[in-house]
């Protein structure tokens, strides 16, 4: 008898150790974003965790995030920045775990590629008004606060900065070139981007061990926006979410601008957030690049502190233009629903967005914080003193919005593919058109 | 007292020998407890190694058999994030035959595992036949063997890409010294075969010279003392004695490597920075990462899902052909 009760017990601890074995497996993936109350904690001390993307400085929340950790014992903000990759790697990843119901944060950021999809699922979000996130509408721009709210019409998402453009350039590099390497007197050299071409040729003759722009991609997406905006402000996909990448003149136009740029052999061939594009700041291998505000943070934080004062911003040639642009949302899986919504609220709020500007340069949506003396004076010690507030705010409260279908980042992704390829020769340019039409096709199916 | 109680607790009855069941106390005469004593012995013959085994196979119905089943499912279906599904028969797999990124990931898979496994399982071979001779510090020495194996991928693929870096590169500045041009890794085809295949190499080679010496350690020593009194060379032992009788381990670690290539994923993603898109023109991506930047980069389930049965068949048919390659070595003549 006690013979098979030892064996039976055997059997049991096999069947639960499997048991076990199945569920760690089940449940090991993705790391929980929300770390916070174990139960027998007091349930008010909270860690809200918020997920982001980019290179750099990224969202430029690390001083508005050590005061708002000084300031509230009780709710801790843990930032992570997940990659610099927003559609390759972020927002995939991030889409996983929404569908999953585990792994994201507790409040996420969305690039406006994103927010297409985002809009499309409202299962995904907690509704923010009923914190009482509504009042915030007078804050944005009437396109901003729109582009927040889902399908279903609730509030889902808050502004943080919007595009606004600017070239980066390195004065040094500029005066090797023997070109003028104030501000002002650059911005003048390039109204237009055939101006702009022609800069970089002379640049390119007295300059051997630099090339003139980053890679293709910074520049195809600076065109592609300006352009856009003369084309009733869509890019790939139409306002009903047909994929128009060729019939639309904006795209066709900017894919020629970054072929003619790297058939002339203006680029360093490099791929924008690539590892070898951040060596290339701290190298200098590039003296100028497409720079939307949030790009200041992204260049300083590249960079370096070696290369303080010597990188400038430029007027960017052939007007405004609105690229980029983000927003933090709080998914529905969140375990504090209350002090996310808490954290949302004030990361958008004047205050931290006047931080996050005088940190990284990201151009407030809020716009009471692009109102505010702080951001209009606002100048930028990395950039040689740049007045970066006069070059961003001004422009920001006439920003167009541009249209992003609910496939945009697939469809974005397949086309930068190949506008890289043509870059780094592994794509005839004389195909490369078709080719772009095809991917981008394949893409949106 | 507690000592007491303790031994004549368990401890005791372990080891007071064989023991006699003593006879219940109630029914004792009767026929009954025989019978449910004999199911139970038979049970425990017949029924309990299954039982002891089945922790693997509970495990694989739930890992491998229903994703395997459920992902034959959906490749039938257009299913995509939205939740719209959409029986489309075979169409999924017409459409992937016709696909040229398809083929062209097929053809970066096949050429990075030959690539990469041949010199791998050579090499592996030859350092196994090294360690497996008598020098001082061979454990420490075994073990360092096994030392890439251990380190991250992600460290790994960090150092390799410094490595093979366009600009910066050592590989590139060590072949500049032979006027050599700087060769873009990343960006030609054939190239970053060479640097990924490098890269799996240098994790796997001694992890396959381990399982190769385990192997070589089996063959009994007199074969070897035979050979050396008839006068066999050092290598015609290893060529006529090492080799035949290694033949059951070349199987297993061939198998091994074939899977293990025809999977292959970590290292060329992460030589492209995390990217699945394996270069700017699909250069170095492999069937791995195809499966995986459609399923969930592009959101087209069904698709990724006929993707991943075509995978499957290959390894099976490449298993195939390498089994049936391999088990002619030394064979009979």
């Amino acid at each position: 008898m006690k013979h098979t009760w030892r064996r039976g017990r055997f059997l049991a601890v096999a069947a639960v150790t499997t048991a076990a074995l199945a569920l760690s497996a089940a449940c090991g993936s993705g790391d929980s974003g929300s770390g916070g109350t174990a139960s027998g904690e007091p349930a008010e001390k909270v860690t809200i965790t918020v997920q982001t993307f980019g290179g750099g400085k990224n969202f430029g929340y690390d001083e508005a995030i050590a005061k708002w950790n000084r300031e509230n014992p009780n709710i801790q903000i843990k930032h992570v920045n997940l990659t610099d990759q927003f559609e390759q790697v972020y927002w995939p990843q991030m889409i996983q775990w929404l569908q999953a119901g585990n792994g994201a944060g507790d409040v996420i950021g969305i690039d406006e590629g994103g927010m297409g999809l985002a809009k499309a699922h409202p299962e995904w979000w907690v509704d923010l008004g009923e914190y009482g996130l509504d009042k915030r509408k007078s804050d944005y721009a009437e396109w901003k606060w729109q582009n927040g709210i889902d399908s279903s019409g609730k509030l889902f998402a808050l502004g943080t900065d919007v595009g606004g453009m600017s070239i980066c350039y390195r004065r040094d590099l500029f005066e090797k070139a023997g070109l003028p390497t104030d501000r002002e007197e650059v911005s003048k050299l390039w109204p237009t981007w055939d101006d702009f071409l022609e800069v970089g040729k002379k640049f390119k003759e007295k300059v051997k061990d630099a090339a003139f722009v980053d890679g293709t991609n910074t520049i195809y997406n600076v065109v592609l926006v300006q352009e856009a905006a003369k084309n009733g402000n869509v890019t790939y996909f139409d306002t009903s979410n047909n994929l128009i990448v060729d019939k639309n003149p904006a795209v066709k136009t900017a894919f020629d601008y970054a072929v003619k740029l790297s058939q002339e052999g203006l680029t360093a061939k490099l791929r924008n957030f690539s590892e070898e594009w951040n060596t290339g700041f701290k190298k200098s291998q590039f003296a100028t690049l497409g720079c939307p505000s949030w790009m200041l943070g992204v260049v300083s934080g590249n960079a370096g502190d070696e290369l303080k004062g010597k990188w400038d911003v430029a007027a960017v040639p052939g007007g405004g233009g609105n690229w980029g642009g983000s927003w933090l949302a709080v998914p529905k899986q969140t375990k504090h629903p209350k002090e996310a919504a808490m954290v949302a609220d004030y990361l958008t709020g004047k205050e931290a967005q006047v931080s996050v500007f005088n940190y990284a340069g990201n151009m407030p949506s809020n716009t009471q914080a692009q109102q505010d003396p702080a951001v209009q004076g606002a100048k930028d010690e990395y950039f040689n003193d740049a007045p970066k507030g006069e070059i961003f705010a001004k422009s920001a409260a006439e920003l167009q919005p541009v249209f992003l279908g609910v496939k945009h980042t697939q469809v974005k992704n397949a086309v930068e593919q190949v506008i890289s390829a043509v870059d780094d020769g592994s794509v005839p340019a004389d195909q490369a058109w078709q080719k772009l039409v095809d991917d981008a096709t394949k893409a949106a199916g | 007292m507690s000592l007491h109680t303790d031994y004549s607790g368990p401890y005791a009855q372990a080891h007071s020998g064989p023991q006699v069941v003593p006879p219940s106390p109630r029914g004792s005469r009767n026929d009954s407890p025989g019978a449910v004593r004999r199911l139970l012995s038979w049970l425990d013959l017949k029924a309990s190694p299954y039982l002891l085994v089945s922790p693997y196979f509970l495990l694989f119905a739930v890992f491998g058999l229903f994703p395997l089943a459920f992902t034959l499912y959906y490749s039938l279906f257009d299913y995509e994030l939205t939740g719209e599904q959409e029986w489309v028969g075979l169409g999924n797999y017409t459409e992937l035959l016709a696909d040229d990124q398809f083929w062209k990931v097929v053809v970066n898979t096949l050429a990075m595992f030959v690539i990469a496994t041949v010199p791998q399982l050579l090499l592996a071979l030859m350092l196994a036949n090294a360690l497996n001779k008598r020098f001082r510090g061979q454990l420490f020495v075994r073990m360092g063997v096994l030392l890439p194996l251990v380190t991250s991928v992600v460290a790994v693929s960090v150092v390799f890409t410094q490595l093979y870096g366009r600009d910066w590169g050592m590989v590139n500045w060590i072949l500049s010294w032979f006027g050599i041009d700087p060769i873009d890794w990343k960006a030609e085809r054939i190239p970053s075969w060479l640097a990924i295949s490098t890269m799996v190499d240098w994790r796997w080679t001694g992890y396959n010279a381990i399982i190769f010496l385990a192997g070589m350690q089996t063959i009994p020593r007199d074969l070897y003392e035979a050979a050396e009194i008839d006068g066999a060379s050092k290598r015609r032992q290893f060529w006529q004695i090492t080799i035949p009788m290694l033949r059951p381990t070349i199987i297993f670690v061939v198998l091994n490597s074939t899977i293990g290539g025809l999977t292959l994923f970590a290292e060329p993603v992460m030589f492209y920075g995390g990217r699945i898109q394996g270069g700017s023109d699909n250069q170095f991506q492999t069937v791995a990462m195809f499966i995986v930047e459609k399923g969930f980069n592009n959101f087209e389930y069904g698709y990724a899902s006929a993707a991943a049965w075509l995978l499957f068949l290959m390894i099976l048919v490449g298993s195939a052909i390498n089994f049936m390659l391999i088990r002619r070595i030394g064979g009979r003549k």
